[in-house]
C-alpha cells in the first residue's frame, strides 16, 4: 500500500498545500478499475509532466497525470529559468504568473581573492519579451501548472499514485499503480516518464544512462536574509574557507538566497548536511563577502553530485522519457529543467499529432533523434564548466588555478570563466525540415531547425503570443489576399488533421489590414521584423513547427513546396514530398 | 613515407620555426631558471601553466601551441 506523507513539508516561507489522494475506489462502479484505459498517462507532476499535460491538451489529447506525493516539490530545487522556458510557458499560460513572481536577471559575476575577475552580460535584445533568466522557487512553478492543469478537464491529475511496474504488450503500456488504498492496473496507448532523476519507469526497463559522473558534490542550501546585492549570479572560486573549491549564489523571491557550495573530496552527504556543519560554512561565506553577523535563518538543504549522462534513446516502444528521467545534466548552466521544458514542448505536439491520426508514429522517432541529440550537445557544454567547476584530475585543477591567477590581471582568460548557460537547441539535422526549400538562400532570419527570432510588434505585443501551439505559416505579403493555390493548400492540409494557421506580415501601406485568407495579420510597422527574417520581397515565407521550431523557409513560397515541407514535418522520415501526399 | 615528412614538418613548424637567437634564448633559459626557483616547488607547476597560458595566448595559434604539447611530452 503506498502511503504518501500528508503531512506538510517544512518551509519557512512556502506554505505546501496537501492534497488528497485519489483513490481508485472513487470512480464509477459500473467501470472495473481492471479495466481502466487511457490514452495517454503521464507519470510525474513536476514541471516537465505538467507541461507535457498542458502542451498535449491545447491538442485536445486527454492524459491521466500520476503523481505518488500529495503536494509539489520539496524545497526550491530548479530556481532560475531561461528565456526560452518562458517562452515555452507562455505557451501554457503561466508565464504571466512567473513574470510577476519571479526576479529577472542578466548578469553573472566571478570572483577571485576579493575581487571581481569576470561579469558575463546575458544580452537581451529590445525584440524579447522575456529576460536571459528569471528566478523563482520550484514549489511556485509547480503550483501555477498545476493550477493550470486542475482548471483543464482533459487533464486527469491523481495525487498520491505511484507506479510499481510497467510492462508493454500488444501495443499497449499497461501499468500497476499503488494508491492509498490499494493498487490498480491502468493500460494506456502511451506512456510519458517524467519521473525524475530517479525515474521508477527507467528503473523497471533497465535502461541505462551513458555519460560522465563527476567527482564533484554540492551541498545547496536556501536561506532567509537580508543581503543588499541585486539578482545576479555570483560565483565564489578559490574562497579562503573552502579551498580548492567554488561557491555560487543566487537570490530568489521572498527573502530567500541559495548558497551553493562544494564539498571537500572525501566528505560524506550526511556529514555535510549536519546543522553545525552547514552553519560553520554559510557564516564562512557570508564573512568572506563582508556581511559576516547578519542574522539568517535556514529553509532547505539538499547535496547534488555533478552528473552529465542520457538515454541513448527517449522512445521505447509506447514508453517516452521526457526531462531528468531521459538525462541528468549538471546544475552549473541551469540546464535541468530548462532541458526538460524543451523536451516536453518538443514530445507533446509530436504525440499529439499521432494520437489524433495526424501524422504516423514514426514522428516519434525525431522527438527522440532531436533530443537525445540536444542532451548530447548539452553534455558536451556542460563538460566544459564542470571541468572548470569543479575540476576532475590534477592536470584540470592545474589548468584553472592558473587561469584563477591569471585573472586578476590579465582579462584575456576571463571568458574562460563563461558559464555556458542553457540555450535552445537548434535542430539543424532534423529529418522534419524541409529539403526544397530555400533555407540556404537567407542572409537572415532562423535557419532550419532553430528556435524562433521573437518580435516586438508593439507596446506588450510580440510575434510569440501570436503563434505556437499548431503549424504557424508566416506569409510576408503587401497584398489585400493570400494566393488562392495556398488558400486551397492551407484546407487540405486541415483536412488531412494537421493543425495549421496562416498569418500575414503586411507593412503599414500594404493593402489590406486584414488580409483576406490568413487567420490573422501583423502589421510590421517598422519593416524590422521582415528585415530580421531576411525578407526582402513580397511572398517570401517561413513555417513554423507546433513547437516554433523553423522547418521551412521560403524566398517565394508556392503551394507545392508548401505540401512538402508540411509532409516533411508530419512524417518525420525526410523524405516528404509533394507527390507522396498526393 | 608522405606521413613522416608531413610529421617533421610539423615538428618543425611547432617546435623550431621562429628564430630566437642564442643571446635571446639563453637569457630566456636563466630567467626562466630563475623564477622556478622563485616559485619554489609548491607553485612552479602553477607557475608554468600560468606562463604556457600566456605564451599560447602571445602566440594567437592553438595548433602551434599543440604541437608544442606534443613536442614538449616527448622524451620525458
Amino acid at each position: 500500500m503506498h502511503t504518501p506523507s500528508r503531512t506538510p513539508r517544512h518551509s519557512i516561507y512556502y506554505d505546501y498545500q496537501v492534497h488528497a489522494p485519489w483513490l481508485p475506489s472513487a470512480r464509477s462502479p459500473e467501470v472495473a478499475p481492471a479495466a481502466q484505459r487511457a490514452a495517454v498517462v503521464i507519470v510525474g507532476a513536476g514541471p516537465v509532466g505538467l507541461t507535457t499535460a498542458l502542451e498535449l491538451a491545447r491538442y485536445g489529447v486527454r492524459s491521466v497525470l500520476l503523481e505518488s506525493e500529495l503536494q509539489v516539490s520539496e524545497g526550491s530545487r530548479a530556481i532560475v529559468f531561461t528565456r526560452r522556458s518562458m517562452e515555452i510557458l507562455q505557451q501554457v499560460g503561466v508565464a504571466t504568473r512567473v513574470s510577476e513572481n519571479g526576479l529577472p536577471w542578466r548578469f553573472g559575476n566571478s570572483f577571485f581573492r576579493g575581487q571581481r575577475v569576470y561579469r558575463m552580460e546575458g544580452l537581451h535584445d529590445p525584440d524579447d519579451r522575456f529576460w536571459p533568466m528569471i528566478n523563482l522557487q520550484q514549489q511556485y512553478l509547480e503550483e501555477y501548472l498545476m493550477a493550470a492543469a486542475l482548471a483543464n478537464p482533459l487533464i486527469e491529475v491523481r495525487w498520491g499514485n505511484k507506479l510499481t511496474a510497467v510492462r508493454q504488450t500488444g501495443g499497449m503500456a499497461q501499468i500497476e499503480v499503488d494508491t492509498p488504498e490499494g493498487p490498480y492496473r491502468l493500460d494506456t496507448h502511451w506512456l510519458v516518464a517524467a519521473d525524475g532523476a530517479r525515474s521508477g519507469i527507467r528503473a523497471a526497463m533497465n535502461l541505462k544512462l551513458e555519460g560522465d559522473s563527476y567527482e564533484g558534490r554540492f551541498v545547496i542550501a536556501d536561506i532567509r536574509i537580508d543581503l543588499p546585492f541585486p539578482t545576479e549570479r555570483r560565483a565564489y572560486f578559490d574562497p579562503d574557507w573552502n579551498p580548492e573549491n567554488t561557491v555560487l549564489m543566487h537570490r530568489e523571491p521572498r527573502g530567500i538566497w541559495r548558497i551553493d557550495y562544494q564539498l571537500p573530496a572525501n566528505e560524506s552527504a550526511e556529514d555535510a548536511l549536519r546543522p553545525a556543519s552547514l552553519k560553520a560554512r554559510i557564516d564562512a561565506q557570508l564573512a568572506m563577502i563582508g556581511h559576516g553577523g547578519t542574522p539568517w535563518q535556514m529553509d532547505w538543504s539538499s547535496v547534488y553530485s555533478a552528473r552529465a549522462l542520457t538515454l541513448a534513446e527517449y522512445v521505447h516502444g509506447r514508453v517516452m522519457f521526457v526531462g531528468d528521467a531521459a538525462h541528468l545534466l549538471p546544475i552549473f548552466g541551469v540546464r535541468g529543467a530548462n532541458t526538460g521544458f524543451q523536451d516536453a514542448q518538443a514530445l507533446a505536439w509530436r504525440l499529439a499529432l499521432v494520437v489524433n491520426g495526424a501524422a504516423p508514429a514514426t514522428l516519434l522517432a525525431s522527438y527522440s533523434s532531436e533530443r537525445v541529440g540536444a542532451a548530447r550537445e548539452i553534455i558536451a557544454e556542460a563538460g566544459k564548466s564542470t571541468r572548470f567547476m569543479a575540476p576532475p584530475s590534477r592536470g584540470f585543477r592545474l589548468l584553472r588555478d592558473a587561469v584563477l591567477s591569471l585573472s586578476l590581471s590579465e582579462p584575456f582568460v576571463g571568458p574562460l570563466y563563461h558559464w555556458r548557460t542553457s540555450r535552445p537547441h537548434e535542430y539543424t539535422q532534423s529529418p522534419l525540415n524541409s529539403a526544397g526549400d530555400d533555407n540556404a538562400l537567407f542572409k537572415q532570419g532562423p535557419g532550419h531547425g532553430a528556435p524562433p527570432q521573437n518580435i516586438r510588434l508593439g507596446p506588450d505585443d510580440f510575434l510569440l503570443d501570436h503563434v505556437g501551439g499548431r503549424f504557424d505559416l508566416l506569409y510576408f505579403t503587401r497584398d489585400a489576399a493570400l494566393p488562392s493555390a495556398l488558400v486551397r493548400e492551407v484546407s487540405r492540409a486541415r483536412q488531412r488533421g494537421v493543425p495549421l494557421a496562416v498569418t500575414a506580415v503586411t507593412p503599414p501601406d500594404g493593402a489590406a489590414r486584414s488580409v483576406a485568407g490568413a487567420d490573422q495579420t501583423l502589421v510590421d510597422s517598422d519593416g524590422h521584423f521582415a528585415q530580421r527574417y531576411g525578407i526582402e520581397a513580397g511572398g517570401g515565407a517561413y513555417l513554423l513547427r507546433p513547437d516554433q521550431h523553423i522547418c521551412a523557409r521560403w524566398v517565394t513560397l508556392d503551394a507545392t513546396r508548401l505540401r512538402a515541407a508540411l509532409n516533411a514535418a508530419t512524417q518525420g522520415t525526410g523524405k516528404g514530398s509533394a507527390e507522396e501526399a498526393e | 613515407m608522405n606521413q613522416g615528412t608531413n610529421m617533421s614538418g610539423d615538428q618543425q613548424r611547432g617546435a623550431t620555426a621562429g628564430t630566437l637567437p642564442i643571446e635571446g634564448l639563453e637569457a630566456v633559459y636563466d630567467r626562466l631558471a630563475e623564477a622556478i626557483d622563485r616559485a619554489g616547488p609548491e607553485k612552479a607547476e602553477l607557475f608554468l601553466v600560468k606562463l604556457a597560458l600566456l605564451n599560447a595566448n602571445a602566440l594567437g595559434d592553438a595548433t602551434r601551441v599543440a604541437a608544442h604539447i606534443d613536442a614538449a611530452l616527448r622524451d620525458l
